[in-house]
């Protein structure tokens, strides 16, 4: 039997109203997409009374995510009600008793001033001001790699190169940059899996991550304005009157939203290439490809699995009656997978018609402010890997993180070609 | 067939012969006009459509009307009092002509 036949079976083994696809291990084990498929096929909205979760409703085909996405007015994103991932305690994490508003977690009107306040800030005009130190960044963090030699990619490179783009964006002290990844991953931290051991504990880091903060946002208003998502929000009127936990919320939303996914994509790219030689090759043959290749990473690796929302009324959703109150997932993980909206899904193609038509990103007003920012990062990346390694060759297992949020990746050994 | 000019924010000009029925961002992306992206597939729910209908249009496409339009050109960079967004213009013989300009970037 084929591993493939193996999972059928264990899929469909299980009765359809025991079907819970927030498992974990599902993510790691990397089978949850024969779990996804099923559901599109057999109960596209479908209900699990009984989760580590509490009861839940997923939501697996790509239109009826993007009629949740579009939705706002009846699915909630409120902190609140739970926030923003299945795992309610996550969004009690991240704003607890520390109240750090992050506007993914809002619904209008209040969401909207917040938006409208920060995302100029990674506006495509405001990019490309950055892109030149990006690049150099990426060029001399590449140029320190050994060649031919076997070394951790997610380590030296994904997370890396990430903690270096972050500390641009925020012309953050470069020495201390480690700082930056350690209080994004204390911001949506729970207790007891190795990063936090207490809530006490996360909230000591987070006031000592709020005080630097303060001291650069002190700094930038006095200096002339430039290009730095501080300097930028300490001029700009729409921000520079910010009370100190909005500031602090935004930058922590800012950070976290550009950790971990931008992390995974980098290493998402490197495991497609790998096990697509022919779209290497043709990567290879015509590096103008980076462009559309960059989406499609994008949408194969989806970072997010999920985008979770309470219903603040009843509502019809594919058929189903979702209550006021209940928590319904999209699972961009399956909607990206979903052939009725996506030509051949399951296949890493590099120059696709429509590259950007994927869910990773989300769609609707809480649509990712960062997108064009992470394109344009893992744009300068393969553009300046392309311009020194014939390949990026991985030689061991990858080893995926045991998440049901973030799809990524803890190891990935590799060894470079000239 | 109707036609309509596209003009990118640099003054370049693309001249297009398009299908009744269609949205504008669909005539635009089908013809490969630059700097106009439709990143949802034209279900209103990104903003990356974003045009600018020349005043002499205005009239016969109308403004931004709908809620969900509203909100995300509120998003949109750049926004103008003819902003609209190109998958929410159908395409009619009405519109023979019509000339549409793009902004510097979508978002």
């Amino acid at each position: 039997m084929t591993t493939e036949m193996l999972l059928a079976d264990e899929v469909s083994a299980i009765p359809l109203g025991d079907l819970d696809v927030s498992e974990p291990a599902l993510f790691q084990r990397d089978v949850i997409d024969a779990y996804f498929a099923r559901l599109r096929k057999e109960d596209p909205v479908h209900y699990c009374p009984d989760s580590a979760y509490g009861p839940y409703w997923s939501v697996t085909k790509y239109k009826d995510i993007m009629h949740v996405e579009t939705s706002h007015q009846i699915y909630s994103s409120e902190a609140g009600l739970g926030g923003v991932v299945i795992d309610s305690e996550i969004i009690q994490g991240a704003e607890g008793d520390l109240e750090l508003p992050m506007f993914i977690a809002m619904d209008p009107p209040k969401h909207d001033d917040q938006r409208k306040a920060v995302s100029p800030i990674v506006a495509p005009g405001n990019l490309a001001l950055l892109e030149g130190t990006i690049r150099e960044r990426a060029g001399r963090i590449l140029d320190s790699l050994p060649v031919g030699e076997e070394f951790n990619w997610v380590d030296r490179v994904s997370i890396e190169l990430t903690t270096q783009m972050l500390a641009t964006l925020f012309d953050f002290p470069f020495e201390e940059r480690r700082k930056l990844t350690r209080w994004s991953d204390v911001t949506t931290a729970v207790p007891g899996f190795g990063i936090i051991d207490s809530l006490e504990q996360r909230k000591q880091e987070l006031l000592e991550c709020a005080a630097c903060f303060r001291g650069l946002w002190d700094q930038r208003t006095k200096q002339e304005p430039k290009a730095d998502l501080i300097s930028m929000m300490a001029h700009s009127p729409a921000t520079q009157n910010m009370s100190p936990n909005e500031f602090l919320g935004n930058i922590m939303l800012l950070i976290v939203g550009g950790n971990d996914t931008t992390r995974n994509s980098i290493s998402g790219g490197v495991v497609a290439l790998n096990q697509n030689p022919d779209q290497y090759e043709k990567l290879l043959a015509n590096p103008a490809l980076v462009t559309s290749m960059v989406p499609e990473i994008i949408r194969w690796q989806t970072p997010l699995t999920h985008m979770r929302r309470t219903a603040l009324d009843d509502a019809d959703l594919g058929g189903k009656k979702i209550k006021k109150g209940d928590k319904v997932v999209m699972w961009y993980l399956s909607g990206n997978r979903d052939e009725e909206a996506i030509d051949r899904p399951n296949e890493f193609i590099i120059d696709r018609e429509r590259p950007r038509q994927h869910l990773s990103f989300g769609f609707g007003i809480h649509r990712c402010v960062g997108n064009r920012l992470a394109e344009m990062q893992l744009r300068v990346l393969w553009e300046e890997i392309l311009k020194r390694f014939q390949k990026v060759e991985i030689v061991g297992e990858p080893q995926r993180v045991h998440s049901n949020f973030i799809r990524g990746f803890t190891s990935l050994p590799v060894r470079l070609h000239a | 067939m109707p036609t309509i000019t596209f003009f990118e924010a640099d003054g370049t000009k693309h001249i297009v012969d398009v299908e009744n029925g269609i949205s504008v961002m669909e005539s635009a992306v089908r013809n490969d006009v630059p700097g106009i992206d439709g990143d949802c597939g034209g279900s209103c729910a990104c903003a990356t459509c974003h045009v600018y209908v020349d005043p002499a249009w205005i009239e016969k496409t109308g403004r931004a009307e709908a809620s969900m339009e509203k909100s995300l050109l509120d998003f949109a960079e750049d926004v103008r009092e003819n902003s609209r967004l190109g998958c929410q213009i159908a395409v009619t013989d009405d519109l023979d002509g019509l000339i549409l300009e793009l902004p510097v970037a979508q978002y």
